[in-house]
């Protein structure tokens, strides 16, 4: 493990020595680039604090052994790119059904298919809502650096504990493979999961709608059924409509309405523009540079970067749209988040995409050529 | 010996099950339960792991302790991470042939190779039960299904086989008709330590009809089922018997028995009609001089073929017992040698 103070490592050691700090005790992976850097580092690491480190057969046996693991009682968490998430998406689907917190790092490559495996995206995103099939609502979260590497790493976990869901941490190939400062602080906040206190407890409902039960654990007594059937709160299966209505509604609406908690995102240079630049992830640094050197030209532009990508930051983005004249929306992928921006300007403010497919990043030269563009 | 009333207040979450008149899966709930109590095993220190299917429905409502019920074919993926973090559960998968070897068939082999100590007790009705008699991959050569209905073109895994050369330390097979040995075996494979696999053959009233080609009302399906388990296996180890033989007919084999009867007149001989794994429908013939009746029934025209005691069948027993080191334990010296002790 790192020491607390500065350190100048990987993206995807940053992410490994979060998620330990965190209170990751478990991890099961399957080798895919360009996430190796997170396995060969909890292999080497989680040992030494008594965790265990798991070479599953494939991306399906190592989230399943994840869910099992947090049943079992470890903060657990597996690190795959677009095609092992892309065999993930059953088992956090059941991830989400059970209310299982995990923590999944998707470090996207370009695709689809097999793609270009060592070349970043941020194609991934809409898997990342809706990958899985049927209602729920999903947590992602969007680092664009080595340190928001650790610390997403380390909220993502805590969300997963807050709200009892997997948790979706949405790094790139670059961010993954930069090479920066990492300031590991002394003392990082950890959530601890709830868990019932008496001998009888409700796993998977709450008197309120919109509730995060408290969470049993394998072995203690509580004969717990859970399934990925549809159930009624206490576990046993039941195909009833009215059970299945109540966990569906309660899955998503234990989200939607902790949408302000969730929801971050970072802005630059926004209160005196009147264009805008939305980006996340590594796409926001080309973003940034752009946005610098276009201020420094006398334009008056700002930069929102979205933390989390879901739940969408809806009404920040809504709030600036009422600002500014027009917005950019600058990601690596064919223009995907730019539909949600879009949707939650409703035409107060004109959005343009920058899309950028083939692996690579934008330049800052591409960006400012558009914001010089939307300035006209 | 317990009572059934004890075993099921004891154990049982809730009666009656949601399984098919006949299915087999009530006696394989009934010979774990037996197995868990003979062990002692407070049932609050068990785990069931279960995945998709008939079989995953066996713990998952009706055994009263921990159930996690999981996605089709993952149960041993989801298990294996449970038990890394708690070792001590005694965990225990449910799954069918379906489940485990067809889409789970990965799975089995890992954890196989592994060696984590777990038990693994697969169901094989040797179709997809549950949603209406597909093709499994232990469906017989040549049987009709579902989704077979010219015959099945594929050859069926020998799980035993499969299992023990991916490294499982206990692999045994047992059928419903096994009831006793079956328990028996279960806690052997839960006092072993390592990876214990029970194939347990078993009977599908509802969807076996065609793949055996048993004619019958559906109500005589699971006794003439759970006799066939009985006619066409043989137990590893012991002394096979050798004072009969079956007759294969050309001609239904309810017809032929007549002239059977007919052809062996004075000798002490019985014959009488069964149900066989492999043939179907065979007319067996006991005898104090079985080479005689032989000799007498291989010359008559209703005769297609004379088959041996053995052949065709299916062994059961105990096929694997072995030490090698366990997961779990080498999970522990890993961390033991990470943290310089």
């Amino acid at each position: 493990m790192l020491s607390p103070g500065r350190h100048l490592v990987l993206g995807n050691v940053a992410c490994g020595e979060g998620a330990i700090r965190a209170g990751c005790r478990f991890f099961a992976g399957y080798p895919i680039t360009p996430a190796n850097e997170i396995s060969q580092y909890m292999a080497s690491e989680l040992p030494k604090v008594g965790g265990f480190f798991l070479q599953m057969e494939d991306e399906i046996a190592s989230i399943a052994a994840v869910i099992g693991a947090s049943w079992a009682g470890a903060k657990a968490m597996t690190a795959t790119s677009g095609p092992g998430f892309s065999l993930m998406q059953e088992n956090i689907g059941y991830a989400y059904m059970t209310e299982t917190p995990c923590v999944i790092v998707d470090v996207q490559r370009s695709g689809p298919s097999t793609g270009q495996p060592t070349m970043p995206s941020q194609q991934d995103v809409y898997q990342a809502r809706y990958g899985a099939h049927g209602d729920y609502e999903a947590i992602a979260l969007s680092p664009w650096s080595v340190q928001e590497m650790f610390d997403l790493t380390v909220r993502a976990f805590n969300l997963a504990e807050r709200f009892r869901v997997p948790v979706l941490l949405m790094a790139d190939g670059a961010i993954a493979h930069i090479k920066e400062r990492l300031i590991v602080p002394e003392k990082v906040e950890v959530l601890e999961r709830r868990r019932p206190e008496g001998p009888e407890c409700t796993p998977f409902g709450t008197e309120d709608p919109s509730g995060v039960p408290e969470m049993p654990l394998l072995g203690e007594g509580y004969r717990l059924l859970i399934t990925g059937s549809s159930h009624r709160p206490t576990g046993r299966r039941d195909d009833s409509p009215r059970y299945m209505r109540m966990k569906v509604e309660r899955i998503n609406e234990k989200i939607r309405r902790a949408r302000r908690e969730i929801t971050d995102i970072a802005a630059h240079h926004l209160e005196d523009a009147d264009l805008a630049v939305v980006s996340y992830g590594a796409s926001a640094r080309p973003s940034y540079s752009a946005v610098k050197r276009a201020r420094s030209m006398g334009i008056r532009v700002g930069l929102l970067r979205l933390r989390t990508l879901w739940p969408f930051p809806e009404e920040e983005v809504s709030a600036i749209s009422e600002e500014v004249r027009a917005i950019l929306v600058v990601e690596m992928n064919i223009g995907k988040m730019v539909r949600e921006v879009e949707r939650a300007a409703r035409g107060r403010a004109q959005v343009v995409s920058l899309p950028k497919v083939g692996g690579v990043l934008h330049t800052s030269d591409e960006i400012l050529e558009a914001i010089r563009r939307l300035r006209q | 010996m317990r009572t059934l009333r004890y075993l099921r207040e004891r154990y049982v979450r809730e009666l009656p099950t949601l399984f098919c008149p006949g299915c087999g899966n009530g006696i394989i709930l009934n010979s774990f339960i037996r197995a868990i109590d003979q062990l002692g095993i407070p049932q609050d220190r068990l785990l069931c792991v279960s995945g998709i299917g008939c079989s995953a429905w066996i713990p998952s409502p009706y055994f009263k302790g921990d159930t996690l019920h999981t996605t089709h074919g993952r149960a041993l993926a989801f298990a294996t991470g449970a038990k890394v973090y708690r070792q001590d559960l005694v965990t225990v998968i449910f799954t069918g042939d379906g489940d485990g070897a067809g889409i789970g068939g990965n799975h089995l082999i890992h954890a196989a190779r592994r060696n984590i100590d777990m038990t693994t007790i697969l169901v094989n009705n040797m179709n997809y039960g549950m949603t209406g008699g597909q093709l499994a991959p232990t469906t017989p050569y040549g049987g009709p299904t579902d989704t077979s209905p010219y015959g099945n073109p594929e050859h069926p895994f020998d799980l035993v086989e499969l299992v023990s050369a991916a490294g499982a330390s206990y692999v045994a097979r047992w059928t419903t008709y096994h009831a006793v040995e079956l328990t028996r075996s279960i806690m052997e494979g839960i006092q072993h330590k390592g990876f214990s696999f029970i194939e347990v053959l078993s009977q599908c009233p509802t969807n076996q009809r065609h793949i055996f080609r048993i004619r019958a009302p559906i109500e005589e399906l699971p006794t003439r089922i759970l006799e066939m388990f009985a006619e066409s296996t043989y137990i590893r180890g012991r002394p096979a018997r050798t004072d009969y033989f079956y007759i294969l007919p050309n001609i239904p084999a309810e017809e032929a028995i007549k002239e059977v009867n007919e052809a062996l007149g004075g000798l002490e001989a019985r014959a009488r009609l069964v149900d066989h794994i492999s043939y179907g429908r065979l007319i067996r013939v006991d005898s104090e001089e079985v080479d005689r009746a032989r000799g007498i029934l291989e010359g008559l025209k209703v005769t297609e073929r004379v088959l041996g005691p053995l052949e065709g069948k299916v062994e059961l027993g105990v096929f694997v017992k072995r030490e090698r080191p366990e997961f779990t334990e080498s999970l522990m010296n890993i961390i033991k040698r990470a943290q310089g002790c």
